[in-house]
């Protein structure tokens, strides 16, 4: 691959791993919350190279890693002096199923290589400013704009209109440029159907073998509303069933809920899950106007709260937080020490919407 | 959930279910997931499914099947188990499934690399998976090769792959014992052996079988099938079995295993004498042929005759009862004593369990039927002893739907449980005269009275019967019962006409309590005059209540009516003006409009459909009724028992003037052929937006000169209802009969339901795109309503007279009217249609003499007849005057 030898990446693997066990990492915070800031027009949006395109393009966040990579840089730039350990790519649309609402199907992999790459020149830089305190790129994949286990049409409740095989199809892509462009972690985030998440994860499962290595994945689910259930209508216990197959580095849940109302979900994780937990809520509920009113202060003292009572590896924002939530939270949980993983009997943990066990 | 031993659901395997197999091949998907939630409802902590069938496209199906299922949160909850045997099944299986599932299975069949590329893919889309001992050879049938194959499986996932142990489970082959072939005697036991040892030196693992094998020299014969099953899983859960695909419905409990055929399997099972097949197969002829209630819990054939009895009365087994009430006879001196021993003690038994509230009214009139049946055997040894000397009864009761009344169900009920309780019940059926009535009680000398109704008229002509006993000198206990009936009714307009006991009886219930304080020499006098008291307060209290309501006159009412804005209100001109008829309608079509909450509240089963199957308290006998409804509502439609029948029209027509609806030839609207009138709500209105509702505001005004409609229609599933009845009461089968009444009953409803539906979108055709589930058109979601003469919004019953006529509905739908407009067959639906989207049901309400008398001056009555149709409606004592 582009970035480093195989020893590099395997290095920066090792230390993250055994980063996790010492103390609680921080992910970064909103990227679109960032880029709605500088308030880009159209024509900021498609830049030189798609000044003729034949759609709309304002919107479509991900492009601008092509066509404003110095202010998405500069985003990855705040979050990382903010306090941040790991900054995620700028890639949450960057595959073919989602970009198909812009006709920029074709340039999935190009997005998420280029993504990558911007994340990881930051995240260098700042590791050479502080080489103490190092710095990874996760590789976002978010949940795409369809979803497997729910029909789109109520009167025919067995109609799909996207494949298990398309999703896998499409996420294969998205991780490759992910990869290419140097990410040091897969992140499936953000999912509301936990079989677009199993595609994802065996379209990477299949990625990694035929690249004759891995990287660690991070897996973070969402819980759509107080109902205490993502959208395919799992429990928290078994969405992680669903994807423990999967071996991965963190399991954990972002978006949707404001911490207050992700916390019991996140404490039946750590409960359950003998890996990492990594929690990145949204700055609270939105407001009737769709605005996050949660200040950095408020947020840090629940993160703060969770992490004196061992629930979480792994915190960071999600909508509406930003670099001055991430400073807060960095400062919340320094210090303090990461959950310790769960130690479960080994039992036969199986899940249709709920988890059942059986016993060995 | 947390389990430690899992019972798969066996129901959506296409090659373990007939009837999911002929459903899929039909494509009837919606009733396969049926299947599958009975199946999860009833216990199943994880389904198999399995779609490897001939004739099907099992990968489309499987896929069809699981997107249909994972839509269901009360089946999609609990894990899927993917069954076939083809890989490429399992595959498109797995790739629609959101939760962990098992694959089910992979082996060693096709050597090592095939086994372990396929445990990495079901490792890749996170399942864990059943592996077969099968390997190159062939399939492991000695404990020494099953273990051999399952410790060979084992290394190669756990040490090759880094499969998880604990998402391996085994399945060491159940193969059927007591086949004849010697070889096969053992298979049980290597079973079991292989299943101790796997789960010994192979940490975490787990063991799964398909139970139903092992029995399948026997089938055919269930009782010893099931009895089998118990008696392997016994020893298998035992040896550390896990899992089982099994229905769990036919598992026999072990404890409950007679003795002796226990002992025959487990000779089998655990291959302990050269001779054991033998002897089971000799057992099993007998045991074969018994019904599946009797195999639920076989010990009871081994007790005592009496204890057998008793038994058949309180489960409602009639299997075997002539055969048990023949030994009783033979060791009883007198056939007689049969009845008054043993039977009447079980009935009793049935009695208190009813009085307790621990049996219910369907199972009650189980038990009856066998009572009956009982009886019915020993009749002849009676008549031939010639003893004469009918057995003692705790009474004689009477009992009779009044005159121009049809419906009997509830005096039916009411009669079976009485007789349970040995009372002699004398049943005149329906539309009795009072002067029928009086003559059989005095000839008979009966005990009680009971008087049925279930429309309005009756009330008054119970009122009447009441009058004839006082004038004619009984002092006999009269009993009052039926849907419109109440206490208050009783106390305020019975009461005062019959000086002899009276009591109002509100479900079946309660008549044996009633009838036993009645009859009771010591307890007849105070129980009837603390009733009497009681109903005179009842009465005091009503009057003074009448005194204070608010009343409006009819002019203010009128001046009150629904404010629909006519103008610009284009009313919409039926597809299909005038009559049509519908003949032999579809009754499939019918049975899956049934609404069965009120099919429930007949058999006084209290709670809401379909929560009540699921009740702590009724929940079993509400599922056990419902079985049997379901089972009887197929013979209906299969065999064609009844014919509906029905007809509608849509005529022109046009408000005239306040209250009455002309119906014209044609759409010249000029001749009238007909007039409907309606009544008005007088109730004074506190909020100035409530309307006084007459149906008539729902029509257009005549000189308006909008062109409005109205609809009739009369239906009816009730022709070919009396001979099924009469062959059940043949059959001393009440609960049969019963139950096919009660179906019609339902069935009707549905029809005028389902007619409704077609009217709105195709015969009238205004609501062309409506498109509601069955719950929403119970819940009435739609434009447009339906109300039937004698029911709340216009209560007269002699407004069915136009109606008739209007739809010639005799000669259409083959309908007639009683005396007192009941309708004939009794299972019927009639009424209006109004289409106008303001158009809502309303009850009348108490209505004043002003408001009588112009009815009475529009329909052409005397006061005295309009005071009497109307008579639960009336705000004043027509005999005192309005105060």
């Amino acid at each position: 691959m582009s970035r480093g030898t195989n020893n590099d990446r395997l290095a920066r693997t090792e230390a993250l791993t055994s980063t996790l066990a010492e103390r609680i990492l921080v992910l970064d915070g909103a990227m679109g919350t960032m880029i709605q800031r500088h308030r880009l027009d159209e024509a900021a949006f498609r830049g030189e190279r798609f000044a003729d395109w034949s759609c709309d393009l304002k919107g479509n966040n991900d492009l601008l890693s092509l066509t404003q990579s110095a202010i998405i840089a500069s985003i990855h730039r705040a979050y990382l002096d903010a306090g941040a350990d790991i900054i995620e790519t700028n890639t949450f649309n960057s595959n073919r199923i989602s970009l198909a609402d812009y006709r920029m199907e074709t340039l999935a992999e190009e997005f998420n290589e280029a993504g990558a790459r911007l994340a990881r020149a930051e995240a260098d830089a700042a590791t050479e400013r502080t080489p103490k305190k190092p710095r990874w790129v996760a590789g976002a994949l978010g949940p795409t704009n369809r979803t497997a286990s729910l029909s789109p049409d109520v009167n025919d409740p067995g109609l799909r209109n996207i494949t298990f095989d398309d999703l896998a199809g499409a996420y294969r892509e998205a991780a490759m440029g992910l990869i290419k462009g140097g990410a040091d972690i897969l992140l499936v985030e953000t999912v509301f159907d936990t079989l677009n998440a199993k595609a994802a994860l065996f379209a990477i499962a299949e990625l990694f073998d035929e690249l004759g290595f891995t990287l660690p994945v991070m897996v973070s689910g969402t819980i759509t509303d107080l109902s205490g259930r993502n959208l395919s209508g799992q429990t928290a216990e078994a969405f992680w069933n669903s994807v423990r197959h999967a071996s991965p580095l963190t399991i954990g849940l972002n978006c949707a809920l404001g911490a207050a109302e992700m916390r019991p979900h996140i404490a039946e994780l750590a409960r359950v899950a003998d890996t990492f937990v990594c929690a990145y809520p949204n700055a609270g509920l939105p407001n009737e106007f769709g605005e996050y009113d949660e200040t950095p202060a408020m947020t840090a003292a629940h993160l703060a709260e969770w992490a004196a009572s061992g629930l979480v590896n792994l915190v960071g924002g999600c909508c509406g937080t930003t670099p001055e939530h991430i400073a807060a939270i960095a400062a919340a949980v320094d210090g303090k020490p990461p959950r310790r993983i769960a130690e479960l009997p080994r039992a036969l943990r199986l899940s249709g919407l709920e988890a059942f066990t059986l016993a060995s | 959930m947390i389990a430690s031993f899992v019972n798969i659901g066996e129901r959506t395997n296409v090659t373990g279910s007939a009837k999911f197999r002929k459903l899929i091949l039909a494509g009837d998907y919606a009733a396969a997931v049926a299947i599958a939630r009975e199946q999860v409802a009833n216990g199943a902590q994880v389904i198999d499914i399995n779609m490897d069938e001939g004739m099907l496209d099992a990968e489309a199906a499987m896929v069809r099947f699981l997107n249909l299922i994972a839509v269901e949160p009360d089946i999609a909850r609990v894990p899927v188990m993917i069954d076939s045997s083809k890989w490429s099944v399992i595959e498109a299986g797995l790739k629609c499934l959101q939760g962990k599932g098992i694959v089910n299975s992979i082996s060693l069949k096709e050597g090592e690399a095939a086994f372990l590329d396929l445990a990495r893919r079901v490792r890749r889309y996170g399942a864990a998976t059943v592996v077969m001992a099968f390997d190159e050879q062939g399939q492991a049938d000695t404990a020494a090769r099953k273990v051999e194959i399952c410790s060979r499986a084992y290394r190669l996932l756990v040490d090759r792959l880094g499969f998880p142990p604990e998402d391996i489970i085994f399945d060491p082959n159940i193969f059927a014992v007591a086949t004849g072939i010697e070889e096969h005697n053992g298979y049980a036991v290597a079973f079991f052996e292989a299943t101790r040892r796997i789960k010994e030196m192979l940490p975490h693992c787990h063991v799964s079988g398909g139970v139903s094998n092992v029995s399948f020299a026997f089938r055919g014969n269930d009782p010893v099938r099931e009895a089998m099953h118990s008696v392997f899983l016994y020893h298998a859960i035992a040896a550390g079995l896990d899992m089982g695909i099994v229905n769990a419905g036919q598992i026999a409990v072990y404890d409950e295993i007679p003795g002796e055929l226990r002992e025959r399997i487990e000779d089998v099972i655990l291959n302990r004498r050269v001779d054991a097949t033998e002897r089971l197969l000799d057992m099993a002829g007998s045991v074969k042929g018994q019904a599946r209630q009797a195999t639920v819990d076989l010990s009871w054939r081994q007790l005592e005759v009496e204890k057998r009895l008793e038994h058949a009365l309180i489960h409602g087994v009639a299997d075997f009862i002539e055969i048990d009430v023949e030994e009783a006879r033979q060791r009883a001196a007198r056939p007689l004593n049969v009845i008054e021993g043993p039977l009447m003690a079980g009935m009793n038994v049935v009695g208190d369990l009813f009085g307790a509230g621990k049996m219910f009214l369907p199972q009650v009139v189980k038990s009856a039927r066998v009572m009956k049946q009982a009886v019915a055997y020993l009749m002849p040894f009676m008549e031939a002893e010639n003893a004469g000397g009918a057995r003692e009864a705790n009474g004689k009761i009477l009992l009779a739907t009044v005159k121009g009344d049809v419906h009997d169900i509830g005096k039916n009920i009411v009669g079976v449980v009485l007789q349970c309780n040995n009372y002699q019940i004398i049943d005149l059926g329906v539309m009795v005269p009072a002067a029928r009535i009086l003559e059989v009680a005095r000839a008979e000398a009966v005990d009680v009275i009971g008087l049925s109704g279930l429309i309005t008229p009756s009330l008054d002509e119970m009122v009447y019967v009441a009058k004839e006993l006082e004038r004619q000198e009984f002092t006999l206990p009269l009993l009052i019962g039926g849907a419109t009936t109440s206490k208050v009714h009783t106390a305020v307009k019975i009461a005062p006409h019959y000086s002899g006991p009276l009591v109002h009886v509100v479900d079946a219930s309660r008549a044996v309590g009633v009838a036993g304080n009645l009859i009771s020499p010591n307890e007849r006098e105070r129980y009837a005059a603390q009733v009497r008291a009681d109903y005179r307060r009842l009465a005091e209290a009503h009057a003074r209540g009448r005194e204070v309501g608010r009343r409006l006159s009819l002019r203010d009412a009128r001046a009150n009516k629904a404010g629909i804005v006519w103008q610009g209100y284009q009313p919409p001109r039926p597809a299909r003006p005038g009559i049509t008829v519908l003949d032999d309608y579809d009754l499939a079509e019918l049975a899956e409009r049934i609404d069965w909450q009120p099919f429930f509240q007949a058999w006084e089963l209290a709670g809401r459909f379909p929560d009540i199957l699921d009740d702590p308290v009724v929940g079993e006998a509400a599922c056990s009724v419902f079985a049997d409804a379901k089972a009887l509502l197929r013979r209906i439609i299969d065999e064609k028992w009844l014919t509906a029948r029905g007809v509608i029209g849509l005529w022109p027509a046009g408000t005239a003037g306040e209250d009455d609806i002309e119906i014209y030839a044609d759409e010249r609207r000029q001749g009238v052929i007909a007039v409907v009138h309606t009544l008005r709500q007088q109730m004074a209105r506190e909020k100035a937006n409530r309307a006084n509702l007459a149906l008539a505001d729902f029509i257009a005004p005549r000189e308006s000169g909008i062109a409005d409609w109205l609809g009739g229609f009369a239906v009816t599933a009730g022709h070919g209802l009396d001979p099924i009845v009469a062959d059940f009461e043949r059959r001393h089968d009440d609960y049969g009969a019963i139950m096919v009444k009660a179906l019609a009953d339902r069935l009707a409803e549905a029809f005028a339901e389902r007619i409704h539906e077609r009217v709105r979108k195709q015969f009238w055709g205004y609501a062309a795109d409506e498109d509601l589930s069955n719950e929403a058109l119970i819940r009435e979601e739609y434009r447009g309503i339906r109300p039937a003469p004698g029911y709340p919004a216009c209560p007269d019953h002699t407004e069915k007279r136009t109606l008739f006529d209007l739809l010639a509905a005799e000669a259409n739908a083959g309908m007639a009217l009683t005396e007192n407009f009941a309708m004939v067959p009794s299972a019927s639906v009639a009424g209006y249609y109004f289409a106008h989207p303001d158009a809502r049901y309303f009850g009348l309400g108490r209505i004043h003499r002003d408001q009588v008398e112009d009815y009475a001056r529009r329909k052409g009555m005397s006061l005295k007849e309009a005071e009497r149709w109307l008579a639960p409606n009336l705000a004043y004592d027509p005999e005192l005057g309005e105060g």
